[in-house]
Parts: C-alpha cells; structure tokens; sequence
C-alpha cells in the first residue's frame, strides 16, 4: 500500500480533496495497520518467541502435572491428608500434610520477620534518607536480592543458629504456653529442663529468619516503589495543614501505599514458599506435622524434593512430581493474587491528584 | 538592565530610578521611560549584622537527645540486667533498645509537643528498621568473605579440581577449578537460550499489543516467582526421565534457562516500556518501517536498561543451586564437556562441600561460596555501571560520540550532494528534470502502528 501512495503523490495525480461545506463530515477512516516485507518477517518472529515463551512456561506445569498423574490416581484426595512419605512400600502410604504444613509455616515465619524490616527499610529509602544516599541504598537492597541462596544457607546454618538458640529458649519459656511456641521436652518451670541447644537447632523458626533475609529485598523493593509514586499534591497538602513527616507518612504515603504493600508482602511470600536449599542446609527434615516452630525438626516441600529425588523408584519420582506440583499451584496461586494487587494499586486509582 | 545600588545603611528610604534600559523593552527607544519607584524597609542603624538562616531541619539539641539517650539506654540496661530474666548479648541489646526509645520520648518531650514527639520516635524506629536491614547484608557478605579467606590464600585453590584431595587433605591440594568452569558452562548456555528468546519476547510484549500479548505477559509476572526446584523438576522430568539423556551440564543450563527466562523477560519488558514513545513516533514520521524502528531506535535507547537486566538475570543464575543439583549430577573432577557427564557449578560445590563434617572441607567450602559471592558482586557493579540511567539518558562520552556520528553525517550529506550537484553540471541530460539532492529512503512509505500499550 505505501509504495503506491508515493508514486501518485509523486506524479501528481492525487489531488487532495478539500471538505466540501454543507456534507456530513466523512465517518472516521478504520486504521487498520498491515505490516509488509520485512515487518511481516519481524512481526512473525516476535510473535514465534512469545509463543515459545508461553509454550515452555505451560510446559512446567503440564509435565508436572503428566508426570503426577500415576501418583495422584493411586494416592487420590488421601495425598492431601497422609502425613508420611513412603511411596514405595505401599499403596497410598505418602502425602503432602505433613510438608505443607512445614512449608506454609516457614513462610509465615518469614513473612512475620520480614514485613516490618521491609516496611522500615521502605519507608527510610523513600521518606527519611537524604537524597544523596538513596541511590545507593536501593542498590544495596536489590544486592541483597541478588545474593545467592546458598550464601544465606551457610551463614544460618554456621553463624545463626549457634546464636539464636538463646532466643528461642526464651521465648519458648516465657510464651510456650501459646501453643506454636510450645517445645515438648522443655517445661518451663523446672530450670534445669530444655537447656540443650539441640532442642532448639535445625527449627522451622531459624529457617523462618534465614528466609526472611531473602525475601525482605523483594517486599521492600515493591513497597519502596509504590510508596515514592504517592502523590506530591497530597503530601504537601498534608505538610500545609501542619502534620509532622511521620502524619503525612500516616495520612498519605502509607493510605496510598496499602495495596503495594499486601501485593509485595504476597510476592515475598510467594518466594518464601519455594526457596529450596537454605532450607534444606538448615532443617532436619521429619515427614510429619511439626507445628512447633521453635522445635528442632520440620518440612518443606521443597527440601522434600531436594532430600528424595535421587533414590525414588519411578512411582516414588511420580510422588516427588506431585509434591512439586502442589508447590508450583500454591506459588502460582499466592503470585496471582500479589500480581494483580500491586498491579491495581499502581494504577493510581482513588486518588485525585 | 542596569541594578539599582541601594545603601542600605541609611535607613528608611525612597529612591527614585530611571532605568533607561527598561525602556528598550517596549520597542520604542526614544518613549521615556516610567520612573520606578523602590521602597526600602527601615533596618536599625545599630542591628547586629544578619546571620544566614539555617533551613536544615538537623538541630543540635537532637544529637544532644540521641546521644544521651543512648548514654543513659546503656546505663539503664546495664543495671536492669541483674533483675530480669534474660541473658546473652541479643537480650542485652534489645534491652537496651527498649530503653533507648523510652529514654528519648522522654528526652523530645520536654521541649516538644504530642504529635512531634511521636514523630521523632518513629523516625529513629524507621532508621534503625533499615539499619538492621543493611546490618544484615554486609554481615552476610562479610561473614562469607572472612570465613572463605583462608581457601583463598591458597593459590591451587583456583587451578585444581578435588579429584587428589581427599577429606583429610590440608587446603594446599585440590581446588574448585572444575567448578568455576562447570558455573561458566552452565551460564554460558542459559545465555545463549534467555538472551535472545528473552528480548525477542520483550519486544513482543511491546511491539503487538493485543489480548493475546496480556495473557503472555501475566504468565511471565507469575513465572518470576517460579520455585527454582520447580525448574529442575521440570527439566529432570522431561530431559532425564523421558527423553533418557544422562545428567549433565546441558541438563543443568536448561534448567537456569527455565528458571531465568521469566526474570529477564519481565526486566527487559519495563525497561523497554520506559522507552519515549515519541521517539518512536518521530521514526515511524521518518517513513521508517516497524522492524527499523525497533532496530535502530527502540533497542539502542533501551540498551543500557536491557543490559542491566540481562546481568541481574545472569547474576540470578550463577548462584541457583537447586535446578543443578537436580541435573547436573556430581563430580570431583574436571569436565569441560557439558554434553557427557557430571558436571559442578559454585553453589552446587559449596552446598556438598560443607555437608561435610570435615573442617578442611567447609573450609572449601566457605571458599566456593566467597568465590560465587566475588563473582555476583562483580555482575552486580557491572550492570550498576551500565545500567542505573533512564533510556535516553545519555553519558557525556555516549554525547559526545552522537555529536560526532552526526557531524560525520552532515558531512556526509553534503559530500553527497555536492558530488550529484557536479554530475548534473558535466552530464546536463536533455529534457529529464532535475533530480539534484533527491535521496530515496529506504522502507518509506511503511506502515504506522501505533503502539496501544
């Protein structure tokens, strides 16, 4: 089409038509744009690449989900409800009760940890710190993000849990009787009981900290985000009428930063869930439900996996697929949710300025 | 314009100024021009000479209250320890933080009222929030480095594999050689499969908005987060268990591949966003064509931003132990070939090294783990040097080189049109019309697609 158009405009025979008064005014052109030559090739192309894209992410979960099926027709709804893993000895013997529990803990644990450490950080980076040093600090930050798993691993499984045991006995003596904080073989009113640290390593609680560590970077980058984008007018509103920083924080940035920080907190959460090996340096892995976080001993999906993939029988390999397909349906899930909060509250809506 | 000089010293006064120069403004050089008349505020002969205002918000009366509180948390503590059933360094300190923001509420409130007292609380809670934070990651970094420092004294570290050195071997023999390459391997063929798979799906996300483009994008943002054993699953239950190939180093690139894809996608996607659109207007006015608009405008802006992401992705990957430890098996010894064998990378060696008891052992391992730690920073600077700027936002060196690139062009221009000029003149051809300076553009006439995101 366009090389036409420049030949007649070149001879001249197109002669542009004047809007003739008094006429309807023509309906509106329909533009519809048709690549041609080498944009049709380089339209195809992108578009293969995202195909490609898409195909190998919807693989994941197909062929875990094909690779589940032998398993999941034996175990049926009593993979959701059995806490041992013994695929190969019996019929139905394994189940994820026992993991996801461990799992959902460990993430908890973190995100308790992690949350007002990310809001704090947040907050500094965008309100408090000086404009000089805010640059760096987000760079910091993103390093943090960037360390490898492992390094988190040996700094919790050598330094951490040799010093945190302390605490956990603490609070294990003055809260144990909620009972999450509760450790069997620790009684509170006899001194001399529970003073053996390995009652305390190796705990849901230790891997809850080193796991906070790793996600706080993710959660504080999205609250950072969305706490800089409130909106100036408001904030200078809030300065006029005479409020303190921290009133403005209460009044504007935090309001408008609600939804970026249960989105982020979500995300981190999403994170937390999956992480595989600091996990798995750290617990000393027990198939059954441990909901003593303080207690040495727990699970998680993932060091499940990690722990038995390489001596499983085909239908034992089947099981470990279902496992990590419950995993992967739990983080989709969590990330879905934390995707399309953040993405609502950037959108800026309920806000006048 | 000419400035009145006004003498201050002589207090209250009228001046009357006839600025000639003003009246130029009207056009009309000749018009007189109005007196303008300046009012001068009285100032007292004998007042002490004005001092610069400070408009800093820092006082010396807080790093007095901050100080003392401190000073006064400490002694507090100190003497409360006896009492309270505490004990150990972390108690202590908590204690005396405990103390501290007590101690300086009480401190701000002398001088201040309700809400400001609450809000100077709360800043110092805020800062030490992030201070732990940062606390927390150079620990970590450093805990790493010093304990990995004595591995790395040793220079066979680096140039052995693990093959001779058994568990009770001292730190002068054998080394994570075998490592380093299997981590350069294993990188260099995610690379190779997420680079351009990944830009060309992020120019994808850009260039054909539509339904089907949302739905892409929405898998990718939920895949970022994909559980990286997740990906080694995936890649030990197609690769290994069907397709019956050995675990090997191949295996363990596909899975960083798997796992990294989404990550760069998602970063090349914003960066690519944040390009101007009238800068691709301006092309598309140019008559230039999709395919060279992208090409020649949208990816060199972007190209900085790009970068960035392709080393933080990078960066990501390096230190990923789970898919490898699911597909690349495990050696001691070297294994340059990805295709056939076992093969190792950093994390995945420091991850068997310390499972170890033996202290040589974790030892190396902390050593691997400091080596790994080196080469994410080193990524991480890197894109940080590259990266960080807006698209667009040139460096003065990128300045300088565009004003040069387009002087060689003006002249370039000119050359040519001269040259076409001179053949006109030497070979007038009879009746044809003159076609001096007319250069055809290739791709005009292209069509326009606006960009709908």
């Amino acid at each position: 089409m366009g090389t036409m158009t420049d030949e007649r405009v070149a001879s001249g025979t197109v002669i542009p038509s004047a809007p003739i008064v008094g006429e309807p005014p023509p309906a509106p052109r329909t533009l519809r744009p048709k690549a041609v030559g080498a944009d049709r090739i380089f339209r195809g192309i992108i578009r293969l690449s995202g195909i490609a894209v898409l195909v190998i992410m919807g693989a994941v979960g197909l062929f875990l989900t094909f690779r589940a099926w032998q398993a999941l027709s034996v175990a049926g709804i009593t993979f959701l409800t059995t806490q041992g893993w013994n695929p190969d000895a019996g019929r139905g013997g394994f189940g994820i009760a026992a993991v996801l529990v461990g799992t959902v803990l460990i993430g908890l644990t973190a995100i308790v940890i992690a949350v007002p450490l990310a809001t704090g950080t947040a907050l500094y980076i965008s309100e408090y710190a000086p404009r000089r040093i805010q640059r760096g600090l987000v760079s910091l930050v993103d390093l943090m993000a960037a360390v490898p798993s492992v390094v988190y691993g040996l700094w919790g499984f050598f330094f951490l849990q040799g010093q945190i045991t302390g605490l956990s006995r603490w609070i294990a003596t003055w809260f144990g009787w909620i009972p999450i904080f509760s450790v069997d073989g620790a009684d509170p009113s006899d001194p001399l009981s529970g003073t053996s640290p390995t009652l305390y390593t190796s705990s849901t609680f230790i891997c809850g900290i080193v796991v906070a560590l790793m996600v706080t970077p993710i959660t504080c980058s999205v609250m950072r985000e969305v706490f800089s984008q409130a909106p100036p007018g408001e904030r200078e509103g809030a300065y006029a009428l005479g409020a303190t920083k921290w009133g403005m924080v209460r009044s504007v940035v935090l309001p408008f930063g609600k939804g970026g920080m249960i989105g982020g907190t979500m995300l981190g959460l999403g994170r937390a869930l999956g992480e595989t090996i600091a996990v798995f340096m750290i617990i000393s892995f027990i198939p059954a439900i441990q909901n003593h976080v303080l207690q040495s001993g727990g699970s998680s999906v993932s060091s499940l996996i990690a722990l038995r993939y390489g001596d499983s029988t085909a239908f034992g390999t089947s099981a470990l697929m279902a496992a990590g397909l419950a995993l992967f349906i739990m983080t989709l899930i969590v990330n879905f949710i934390a995707s399309s909060i953040v993405a609502r509250s950037r959108s800026g809506a309920g806000t006048e300025a | 314009m000419t400035v009145p000089i006004i003498d201050l010293s002589r207090g209250s006064d009228i001046v009357d100024v006839t600025d000639s120069a003003l009246g130029d403004r009207g056009g009309s050089p000749t018009a007189p021009a109005a007196p303008l008349t300046f009012v001068v505020p009285a100032v007292p002969v004998d007042a002490p000479p004005q001092r610069r205002r400070s408009v800093s918000n820092f006082r010396r009366t807080d790093t007095l209250a901050i100080g003392g509180s401190v000073l006064a948390a400490f002694a507090l503590s100190g003497l409360l320890y006896d009492f309270l059933p505490w004990n150990g360094a972390l108690g202590f300190v908590v204690v005396t933080y405990v103390c501290f923001l007590g101690l300086y509420a009480l401190v701000v409130s002398f001088d201040e009222s309700g809400p400001a007292v609450r809000d100077r609380t709360i800043a110092v809670v805020v800062q030490s929030l992030a201070f732990v934070l940062l606390l927390a990651l150079v620990f970590v970094i450093a805990y790493t480095l010093i304990r990995g420092w004595q591995a790395l004294l040793h220079s066979n570290f680096f140039v052995q594999d693990m093959q001779d050195a058994g568990p009770l071997d001292g730190l002068d023999v054998g080394g994570i050689f075998h490592a380093v390459v299997g981590t350069l391997w294993m990188i260099s063929i995610a690379l190779l499969i997420t680079i351009p798979l990944g830009l060309t799906c992020a120019v994808f996300l850009n260039e054909i908005p539509g339904r089907f483009t949302r739905f892409v994008r929405t898998i990718v943002e939920a895949m970022t987060a994909l559980p990286s054993i997740i990906a080694g699953l995936f890649v030990y239950a197609t690769f290994i268990l069907m397709l019956g190939m050995p675990k090997s180093g191949l295996a363990a690139a596909l899975a960083i591949s798997v796992m990294m894809l989404p990550i760069i996608i998602r970063a090349a996607d914003v960066v690519l966003r944040l390009v101007p659109s009238s800068l691709k207007e301006a092309s598309y006015a140019m008559g230039a064509g999709q395919w060279r608009t992208v090409w020649h405008v949208t990816l060199p802006t972007a190209r900085s931003g790009l970068a960035t992401a392709v080393i933080l992705g990078t960066a990501r990957g390096v230190g990923e132990t789970s898919p490898v430890l699911l597909t690349a098996g495990f050696t001691a010894a070297l294994n340059v070939n990805p295709l056939t064998g076992p093969m190792v990378s950093l994390p995945l060696e420091t991850f068997e090294l310390v499972k170890s008891p033996e202290p040589n052992l974790i030892a190396r391992g902390f050593g691997c783990a400091a080596v790994l730690m080196l080469i994410v920073l080193i990524l991480f600077i890197a894109a940080r040097m590259i990266g960080g700027r807006g698209p667009g936002n040139l460096t003065n060196r990128q300045r300088q080189k565009r004003v040069r690139q387009s002087k060689r062009d003006v002249e370039r221009f000119d050359a040519r049109v001269e040259a076409s000029a001179r053949e006109a003149m030497k070979l007038p051809p009879a009746g044809a019309p003159t076609t001096s300076g007319h250069i055809a553009y290739a791709g005009a006439g292209d069509t326009f697609t606006p960009n709908q995101n």
